[in-house]
């Protein structure tokens, strides 16, 4: 099977063939991925990819997927203007 | 800065079923919404409920919001609502943060409940990209909130309620459902929707699932594969169906990223979707007055998310001092209504997954 032509992470376009090379050069969390291959820095968050790829770490390590590492989870959730922070009226 | 009392982000059968309690337990409630309409899901859940009266048993979900919504018009001077609003943060010290539009805001409650629900799950496959591959949400937002039809041939991956459901409503408006796989041996949602569909002439695959998809605009194939016990690929098993629609149930995980940015103590359990939050018997989190209920606080179905909306809007009024009139009643109640949506062999998978989060019923 075609790994290059299966999505993990759709926001940034990762596929599981490049998630499996960095598995195999040893980088086995999902932060540390996240600093070469972009995932989970997307619109979504990693809300759509994180349980995809905690099964592949999990899959690789042979370790039940309970106990990998999630990610860490920080503001925002969402894309925002600078603009409108800088603008916000207070009330 | 804005300072509220209470703060429920999630206007859905959880988040709207907690504002009324609080209300009537005297708070003032501001409740954000993401969404145009509040409702959450069941604004596009046009099948009748099960369960008992208590949970609107035997009327529709679309229905259901709307009484969820008129519930809440006698208390109009002490509620305020923010619909289109997306919650972008929420702070250890009770700070919230949002937009609406291009309009920034900021807020500090007193009390915060937390009722995001869950979004749905994705599925590694070939060519899992093309066009035509939905997930049921979208097919049901499509279908049943606008209209629109996703296809006129369709396979349905998963047999929880949820894929067997829309199965059902895609029937309903017209379209062909080619076949409705599932991964493991046996059908994962209630028997009386599976059967409905036998009966209608579409075969239900369990120890199948997709293998890949076909097409460059448009989704026109899938190959489908066999899966031994241990979940590998069956050599040889490969079968194609045509089709130009493909709908993922594959089931949901919690929308946690609020509970987990503010330092909420997390822990991951499948049986509960992924990640949620650890949290008392009073509904609260490791975040003194932070509350979280529905689907966040783990996956099952709308029934549960109303009731444990109305546990949380208890407690949540209680820990700022305003004690429900109806409150032991009311908590009793609830309490044993989870109980009775959580027994019998539907509920193995949430009663297991609350046992590991240390919760027992």
């Amino acid at each position: 099977m075609s790994e290059k032509d299966i999505i993990i992470c759709r926001c940034e376009d990762v596929t599981l063939a490049e998630l499996r090379e960095c598995l195999e050069a040893g980088y086995t969390t999902f932060e540390e991925i996240k600093r070469i291959l972009r995932i989970g820095m997307g619109p979504c968050q990693g809300q759509t990819c994180a349980n995809l790829i905690q099964r592949e770490i999990a899959k690789y390590l042979k370790q039940p997927t309970e106990s990998i590492p999630t990610h860490k989870t920080r503001p925002l959730t969402s894309g925002v203007v600078l603009q409108d922070i800088a603008e916000a009226e207070d009330e | 800065m804005r300072e509220r009392d209470l703060i429920i982000v999630g206007g859905g059968p959880a988040g709207l079923s907690a504002a009324k309690i609080a209300l009537e337990s005297g708070l003032s409630v501001t409740l954000i919404e993401r969404a145009h309409d509040l409702g959450g899901q069941l604004v596009k859940q046009t099948h009748k409920f099960f369960g008992s009266k208590s949970e609107y048993a035997k009327t529709r979900g679309i229905d259901i919001a709307k009484i969820l919504i008129a519930d809440l018009e006698a208390y109009s001077s002490k509620l305020e609502i923010y619909q289109d609003t997306t919650v972008l943060a929420m702070y250890p010290d009770h700070v919230l943060t949002a937009i609406q539009g291009r309009n920034y805001m900021k807020w500090k409650a007193k009390a915060i409940i937390i009722a995001t629900g869950a979004s749905e799950k994705f599925l590694a496959f070939e060519n899992n990209d093309i066009p035509g591959i939905y997930g049921a949400g979208a097919i049901q937002t499509l279908m049943n909130q606008y209209g629109i039809m996703p296809g006129s041939e369709v396979v349905m991956v998963g047999s929880g309620n949820i894929g067997l459901i829309v199965s059902y409503q895609l029937i309903q408006a017209g379209v062909k459902v080619k076949a409705v796989l599932e991964a493991s041996d046996h059908i994962g949602g209630y028997l009386v929707h599976a059967s409905k569909l036998v009966r209608l002439g579409v075969p239900i695959k369990t120890n199948t699932t997709v293998k890949r998809a076909y097409g460059t605009t448009k989704i026109e194939r899938i190959d489908t594969v066999r899966l031994d016990p241990q979940w590998q690929e069956v050599e040889g098993s490969e079968e194609s169906i045509d089709c130009d629609a493909l709908c993922i149930s594959v089931g949901l995980s919690p929308l946690h990223q609020l509970l987990s940015m503010s330092g909420c103590e997390m822990i991951y359990i499948n049986e509960l979707g992924g990640l949620v939050p650890k949290k008392n018997e009073q509904y609260e989190t490791t975040m003194p007055r932070v509350f979280a209920c529905g689907d966040v606080t783990g996956i099952e179905e709308a029934s549960s998310a109303m009731v444990e909306g109305k546990l949380a809007g208890l407690m949540a009024s209680y820990s700022l001092g305003y004690e429900h009139p109806q409150f032991e009643t009311l908590k009793a109640e609830t309490l044993h209504q989870l109980q009775n949506l959580r027994q019998g062999p539907c509920g193995i998978k949430i009663r297991q997954g609350l046992e590991k989060a240390g919760e027992a019923l």
